[in-house]
């Protein structure tokens, strides 16, 4: 018992260290990746729903296609495809190659995939607003942006949450999956530290409880922040006939 | 058809044209057996781990549902430790971690389940399955809550063993309104196949890293397993969508 609190204390002769600086990088991804994904979910989904022929299939397009494809593969894809196009347009306006980081490349990628999630999310929410508001506002001649900003999205928040967690909750763990494109994060980390050891047991575990610990946070602060998005609406009918 | 999507069916078609005129190719018959044979082994995964998984998650679904506590809250917390952590840290979790403490134990080094234990697709295996019934536990859950209250009494009432009210009225019901659900969560199984080539199980992903890895070619390989993934997703889907097509509608 002893040896094994040793093996996860903070200083160096244990890896407690390594472990948390894995995890802030996890962290830090799983933010940045969610937020981009917000954007170009957010994005998507007013071009679905109001944009023309042309983009609405292109849109459909992109959800499909990243929806139908391994994470795996479409990081690969991203990873060396997003930087070889930005060094490909660096060397064609005379700069020289630049090195993407690990935690710009993975919030790039990780983003693009969520994006297509969040689109589909945000779309049946902004669908479930009632029409007659959006038409009342129009009509009242207020600007789109300040529709979206005043009318649709407080309204369909409370719908769009429970999908919004999910798609947190993926976020946090598909960060694991830039341990195979070599990305120092928790589970890297944490395979590393297993390996020199060979307390596996001990580590895993470690690193489960602290995913673990995450997801149930998460969990909590989202049903929390539904109760405060839904506190303006009517009472919902609930339970059978 | 639209005429927009003609141009953009075209411009597709003349993607993939590109990619392999353009690409480089000279690969593909040398690893084409091993090719074929990751995509069997990924087939393979896929069923077994569905087919195991699926017969645990009715249990766990059933006993969150409506057993009694000392069997649901096992099932609950079952459920959300596998939901709660990455899958690969999983599969790494079960390799590594029964990898290195089997070997310790001598029973089971001289026992005849030996030679199959040391391999990687059993760990593979095992976690896939895992992972497929906490999440589908959760989805069964739910399916076995919303199995009208009626139908069961009216069964009770007619004197059924509690076992055919399981087998001829709760799971029939409960499989009709999931269908939907699983065929989604089927593809996601298919696409959480390529983290057991981190444990060395030669899937088609890995088979696909291999040639990368041999011939230095960035780009082919993966648009190759991409297709091959993307077909296989529109098999899935096309398979449920038969599959729910059989199932008997609802006279209102």
């Amino acid at each position: 018992m002893e040896n094994t609190l040793g093996l996860l204390a903070l200083s160096p002769p244990g890896w407690g260290g390594t472990l948390l600086a894995g995890l802030w990088a996890s962290m830090q991804i799983a933010v940045g990746a969610f937020g981009l994904g917000l954007i170009i979910g957010l994005g998507g989904a007013y071009g679905k729903i109001y944009g023309g022929p042309v983009l609405r299939d292109c849109l459909g397009v992109y959800t499909t296609v990243v929806r139908a494809l391994p994470e795996l593969i479409l990081i690969l894809l991203l990873y060396f495809g997003l930087t070889d196009i930005v060094n490909q347009i660096m060397l064609g306006l005379g700069y020289d190659r630049v090195q993407i980081s690990g935690v710009v490349a993975g919030v790039l990628v990780l983003g693009v995939v969520q994006g297509a999630y969040a689109t589909e999310v945000l779309r049946g929410a902004i669908l479930a607003v009632p029409p007659g508001q959006i038409e009342a506002a129009r009509a009242m001649g207020m600007p789109a942006a300040k529709i979206a900003r005043r009318i649709t999205i407080p309204t369909m928040l409370g719908l769009a949450l429970p999908g919004l967690s999910n798609l947190w909750l993926i976020a946090t763990k598909d960060t694991a999956l830039l341990a195979i494109v070599g990305f120092s994060e928790l589970t890297l980390a944490t395979r590393q530290a297993a390996g020199t050891t060979k307390a596996f047991f001990t580590f895993f575990l470690a690193a489960g409880a602290i995913y673990l610990a995450i997801s149930m946070l998460s969990t909590w602060g989202f049903a929390r922040l539904e109760r405060w998005a839904r506190r303006g609406d009517p009472p919902r009918m609930t339970g059978g006939t | 058809m639209q005429p927009h999507r003609l141009v953009m069916l075209a411009i597709a078609a003349a993607l993939v044209v590109w990619v392999i005129v353009a690409g480089n190719w000279e690969w593909l018959p040398k690893y084409l057996p091993m090719i074929v044979q990751g995509v069997w082994r990924t087939i393979w995964l896929l069923v077994l781990s569905v087919a195991i998984g699926f017969t645990l998650a009715v249990p766990l679904g059933l006993a969150q549902a409506s057993g009694p506590w000392f069997l649901a809250v096992p099932a609950r917390v079952f459920c959300t430790v596998i939901r709660g952590t990455p899958l690969l840290l999983q599969v790494w979790l079960l390799y590594y971690g029964l990898g290195s403490l089997f070997p310790s134990i001598p029973w089971i080094r001289e026992s005849e389940l030996w030679p199959i234990l040391r391999q990687a697709w059993p760990y593979a295996l095992l976690a896939l399955s895992l992972s497929y019934a906490g999440y589908e536990g959760e989805v069964m859950r739910g399916a076995f809550r919303s199995v009208p209250r009626g139908q069961l009494e009216a069964a009770r009432a007619m004197g059924m063993p509690r076992f055919t009210i399981f087998r001829r009225i709760s799971l029939p019901l409960a499989l009709q309104g999931v269908l939907p659900t699983l065929g989604g969560e089927t593809i996601l199984q298919l696409k959480a196949t390529p983290l057991v080539a981190t444990i060395t199980v030669l899937e088609v992903y890995a088979v696909a890293s291999r040639v990368r890895q041999d011939t230095l070619i960035t780009y082919e390989p993966l648009f190759l397993v991409a297709a091959i993934y993307l077909a296989l997703a529109g098999i899935i889907a096309l398979g449920f969508r038969w599959l729910e097509s059989r199932r008997p509608r609802k006279s209102a």
